[in-house]
């Protein structure tokens, strides 16, 4: 029996709260993710799939309903504790890999650990030079993101979301700006992550063919859940 | 063994590398502040020090003296009108000198107590006649209170029997030198004939031209003083505690005691207000130093917003991100401190260098006190610290996702 790491109940997300533009973006979505699933979040532009995301990801609070992160309630955990778990528990890769261009790829790898342990150490540069040969990027190391291609650096990213060995990877179109190829390489990648470490997996994307191949296609449209059904 | 940093200031230290440009300008900010600071204080602390020493030179830092004699109303009525005129001031000792020098070598603080028989005199030459001050000393106490055979051009500041110790200037208007005779007239009609033993340059004309030094028993007997004082010469410890400790001493026995702050009241003012106006330089430079450096990561934390928006997601806390901005301001003004100190080190070379007194010699040294370094660092770096901290506390309240979603 697999455990949900994640539970949402009637969540909604309203932006601009009384003022004159309040809209609500989320209308009360309940939604469970098991350990080790591979689920591939699709709809149209506007839809929310982002806003999701990103509460899911406890960078964002829910408006109302219920979120829940391994079986807690994260309504009522501290700002600190969010803080820990997120960054612990979670392993974010971004459309546009959000690296930090003053640090080289190995020190991107490494910055999750260096923030969760507060200070870097040989253990942890091993680990990630692991990581990074496991990506393909074992030469590439030592250069700045600014000297690496669009999918050498989606790469580093993967490599940096699977630092911690999170149990829940979030991935807001990561294949968005990449070639087809290349696109293909970096889902293997994820993929095969998640089977060898058993973590959840949420991935957006608008590639009808990368989401057949996940175990499970949710479709949001306006907010809603539209359908939410097993690939064949 | 690689240094490793802990996450904030190894982020710090990249941000303000990446930064080039900026880091460069605001380092060059704080640098340029503390460098004028430290080279502002630095040259008034050595010349206001020097002046002080130089004022100090010739005098003793407190005297007692005999009450002044004054003539009361016979009758204390307001109602009667009474015209009263300052007595003339005789010549008088200090009542039981011995028992007050005593006292005020006692007292804490006190280093030195030399009594002195002084009174108006004539020196004679020939035809020449100069009025003076006949100073009667014992010259093993007098040293203690001025240095005078630091001052001597020509013989031993050595008072013995008939042996005086002149200045320079009397020695030329008299016309006399080491050993030559002159005589010393008073107004009481007594005279004698004196040798010079010695003569003085103490740097002040007037005081060449005035004093001659001759043994305290000779000035008693010469003044009608006999075993009297005229005045009390003290050295103390600490020349700006010198006012309260002359009020002490008149509170313990009544009679009047003068400091060099109050016979100095005027330089004493031109000090102090040469002081004010150093702190006000000052704190216009900290200012103006603090807003440069709160402007440069002002904008440093807008340019950072995605980099910000990045840690946090991937765990930082508030807090992180807070130290990381605190870092870079301490860091600036640390560093900026360093090379400002190194600046101020080169101007006082090169002024010191450049401006000399009449004599050649240069008009202040080109050392630099390290307490002066170190006043430095810490002022600057709280400095940089505390403009960093509207900055830093922006960066903390950052939405990551803002950033992210952009
Ligand atoms: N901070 C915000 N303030 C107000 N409205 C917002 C904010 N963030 C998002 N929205 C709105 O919420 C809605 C959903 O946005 P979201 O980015 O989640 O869509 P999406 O499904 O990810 O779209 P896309 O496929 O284009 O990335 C949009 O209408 C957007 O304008
Ligand atoms: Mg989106």
């Amino acid at each position: 029996m697999t455990a949900p790491v994640i539970e949402l109940t009637g969540l909604t997300k309203t932006y601009n709260i009384g003022t004159p533009v309040e809209t609500e973006v989320l209308h009360g979505l309940d939604l469970s993710l098991m350990e080790g699933e591979f689920a591939a979040l699709i709809g149209p532009s506007g839809s929310g799939k982002s806003t999701l995301l990103n509460i899911i990801g406890l960078l964002e609070r829910p408006t109302g309903g219920r979120l829940a992160f391994a079986g807690r309630n994260t309504a009522t955990l501290p700002e600190a504790e969010i803080t820990q778990l997120r960054g612990r528990s979670i392993g974010f890769v971004f459309q546009f890999h959000h690296l930090l261009p003053a640090f080289s790829a190995l020190e991107n790898v490494m910055m999750p650990a260096i923030i969760a342990h507060g200070a870097p150490s040989d253990a942890l540069e091993a680990t990630a030079l692991q990581l990074l040969d496991a990506v393909g990027l074992k030469a590439h190391a030592y250069k700045k993101p600014g000297e690496l291609s669009g999918g050498q650096q989606q790469r580093v990213a993967i490599a940096r979301a699977l630092a911690l060995k999170p149990r829940l990877i979030l991935a807001d179109e990561p294949t968005g700006n990449l070639d087809t190829r290349t696109a293909d390489d970096i889902f293997a990648l994820l993929r095969e992550f998640n089977r060898d470490s058993h973590c959840a997996c949420l991935i957006v994307t608008h590639d009808p063919r990368l989401a057949a191949r996940c175990d499970r296609v949710i479709r949001l449209v306006d907010g809603r859940i539209a359908d939410d059904l097993p690939t064949a | 063994m690689k240094l490793r940093l802990p996450f904030a200031p190894l982020v710090a230290l990249r941000f303000l590398r990446e930064g080039r440009m900026q880091t460069l300008l605001i380092l060059a900010g704080t640098a340029g502040g503390v460098a004028v600071i430290v080279f502002l204080t630095q040259l008034i602390t050595q010349l206001q020090a020097q002046i002080v020493d130089r004022v100090l030179g010739s005098q003793a830092h407190v005297v007692i003296r005999p009450l002044e004699e004054a003539n009361l109303r016979a009758i204390d009525d307001p109602a009667f009108a009474t015209l009263i005129e300052p007595r003339a001031q005789r010549l008088r000792s200090i009542d039981q000198w011995e028992n007050v020098a005593r006292l005020a070598a006692d007292m804490p603080g006190v280093t030195a107590v030399s009594p002195m028989a002084t009174g108006p005199a004539f020196a004679l030459r020939g035809q020449a006649s100069k009025s003076v001050a006949l100073m009667g000393v014992d010259p093993t106490l007098y040293r203690r209170i001025v240095r005078m055979d630091e001052y001597m051009l020509s013989g031993r500041f050595a008072v013995e029997g008939p042996r005086a110790v002149i200045g320079t200037e009397l020695a030329k208007d008299l016309g006399i030198g080491l050993e030559d005779k002159l005589r010393v007239m008073l107004p009481n009609g007594r005279d004698e004939l004196l040798q010079v033993g010695g003569i003085f340059d103490i740097g002040n004309k007037d005081l060449n031209r005035r004093w001659v030094f001759v043994t305290l028993p000779l000035a008693q007997s010469l003044l009608d003083l006999p075993g009297g004082v005229s005045s009390l010469d003290l050295t103390v410890a600490d020349i700006f505690e010198a006012q309260a400790l002359a009020d002490r001493l008149k509170g313990a026995t009544g009679l009047t005691v003068d400091s060099w702050m109050q016979t100095n009241a005027q330089l004493l003012a031109a000090l102090r207000n040469q002081t004010v106006s150093n702190n006000l330089i000052r704190s216009f430079v900290v200012i103006i130093v603090a807003l440069g450096i709160a402007s440069v990561l002002v904008v440093s934390v807008v340019q950072k917003q995605k980099e910000i928006g990045i840690l946090r997601a991937m765990g930082a806390s508030r807090a992180m991100i807070l130290q990381v901005f605190l870092i870079q301001g301490s860091l600036v003004g640390a560093v900026g401190s360093v090379i400002g100190s190194l600046l101020a080190f080169g101007l006082l070379q090169t002024f010191s260098a450049i401006y000399r007194n009449a004599d050649g010699t240069p008009l202040f040294s080109a050392e630099l006190e390290p307490r002066f370094i170190l006043m430095a660092a810490l002022v600057a770096t709280s400095v940089g610290l505390a403009s960093a901290l509207i900055p830093a506390r922006r960066a903390a309240r950052m939405d990551p996702v803002q950033a992210i979603r952009s």
